[in-house]
């Protein structure tokens, strides 16, 4: 068995396979797991806002779903994956309130859900599989070696996409 | 656009918003103990400007199951406010406000009055907070209806950490400890919309 890897909020990391990657308590944040099946090189991201053009102060790559895909896939073909060979899974995007929020965040989930989905689908990464929206937090673990997407939730069975 | 950048808070500023946040503890403390009808007493808040990886190992870890209670600030300030405890601290306060005391639950789900209960208490905490506020910079504050919450604590504080997100790089917490038979530890979130840092700021005079 491999180390297990954290990544933060508004953060993200990369490992080798036998290693995993996790992130704790996704809300309205979305997880972006990518990995190159053959070499066993995978990433995980934690992204906060769908869109960094939209905010003044956008320095911070990994908080935003295009800044942050786009360092996730440098940093994974810089360790040796190959771009065209990787694939994605992708969990959170949750409405943790049943009202919709401030006007500037309002439906940020599936806000972040969709920016996520649209940046994949520019670069044609396919997503395999998907666990987002809803109202409940999400910690999910991410393996490399074989591309299972683990994911748990409060009073929920661990489950695996 | 207002000026106000969290990411680089003066200290005057910083002491300013600490002082608020020591007030509307404090009277929230109160509201809480008239609530329950008993003494409930408060140590001194501790302010904190955390990035957002710190902010879930504050509140025992991200996975921890907190309850949080969040509502919409308008009127002359904008913004959101939260407020968390742990769930077994939010179970005591349930039990109490229902007169149930030590002999109620203290870990698992909640049912349906517990939750409307817990609804309450929220609400009180949170309006306590927020006419403090009100009364020191002499603005009109209207709270929303609040929202419940109870899972991780990490899935919970993602709602106001986006909101912090979209202007800086860190989260302004206070985290206030309430002694009852036991510390029981809460968390005031106040997320002002930019303007408002500014209008909060001007209203008690100090330059920025």
């Amino acid at each position: 068995m491999g180390e297990i890897i954290k990544v933060g909020m508004a953060d993200l990391k990369i490992c080798r396979a036998p290693d995993g990657l996790t992130t704790l308590g996704l809300g309205s944040c979305v997880g972006i797991a990518i990995r190159d099946p053959l070499k066993g090189i995978g990433g995980l991201a934690h992204i906060m806002l769908p869109d960094s053009t939209a905010i003044r102060d956008n320095s911070n790559i990994p908080k935003f779903a295009d800044t942050g895909i786009d360092e996730l896939i440098r940093q994974l073909v810089a360790a040796g994956a190959t771009r065209t060979r990787l694939e994605s899974k992708i969990a959170g995007g949750a409405q943790m309130f049943a009202f919709s929020g401030k006007p500037g965040t309002a439906q940020v989930g599936a806000r972040n859900v969709e920016a996520v989905k649209k940046k994949l689908g520019e670069l044609h990464i396919p997503i395999l599989a998907e666990d987002t929206g809803k109202n409940f937090g999400r910690t999910v673990i991410y393996y490399p070696a074989n591309g299972s997407f683990l994911i748990r939730a409060v009073g929920r069975d661990e489950y695996v996409i | 656009m207002g000026s106000f950048d969290l990411n680089n808070v003066s200290q005057q500023y910083f002491d300013v918003l600490k002082e608020i946040g020591n007030i509307g503890a404090g009277n929230a403390t109160t509201a809480l103990a008239q609530m329950l009808g008993q003494k409930v007493d408060m140590k001194v808040p501790q302010v904190k400007l955390l990035n957002f990886q710190e902010v879930g190992a504050i509140m025992g870890g991200e996975e921890q199951i907190m309850a949080g209670i969040y509502l919409l600030v308008e009127g002359d300030i904008t913004g959101s406010i939260m407020f968390l405890l742990q769930e077994e601290a939010a179970h005591i306060f349930v039990n109490q406000l229902m007169g149930v005391g030590s002999g109620g639950k203290t870990e698992g789900g909640f049912d349906e009055m517990e939750l409307s209960a817990l609804k309450e208490i929220g609400n009180i905490i949170t309006g306590a907070y927020l006419n403090s506020l009100s009364m020191l910079t002499n603005m009109t504050i209207y709270p929303s209806i609040p929202d419940l919450s109870i899972d991780m604590a990490g899935a919970i504080l993602s709602v106001p950490a986006i909101e912090f997100g979209e202007v800086g790089d860190k989260m302004l917490l206070i985290q206030t400890q309430f002694t009852d038979e036991k510390e029981i530890d809460g968390f005031f979130i106040l997320v002002p919309d930019l303007e408002s840092y500014d209008k909060i700021m001007a209203s008690l005079g100090i330059q920025i």
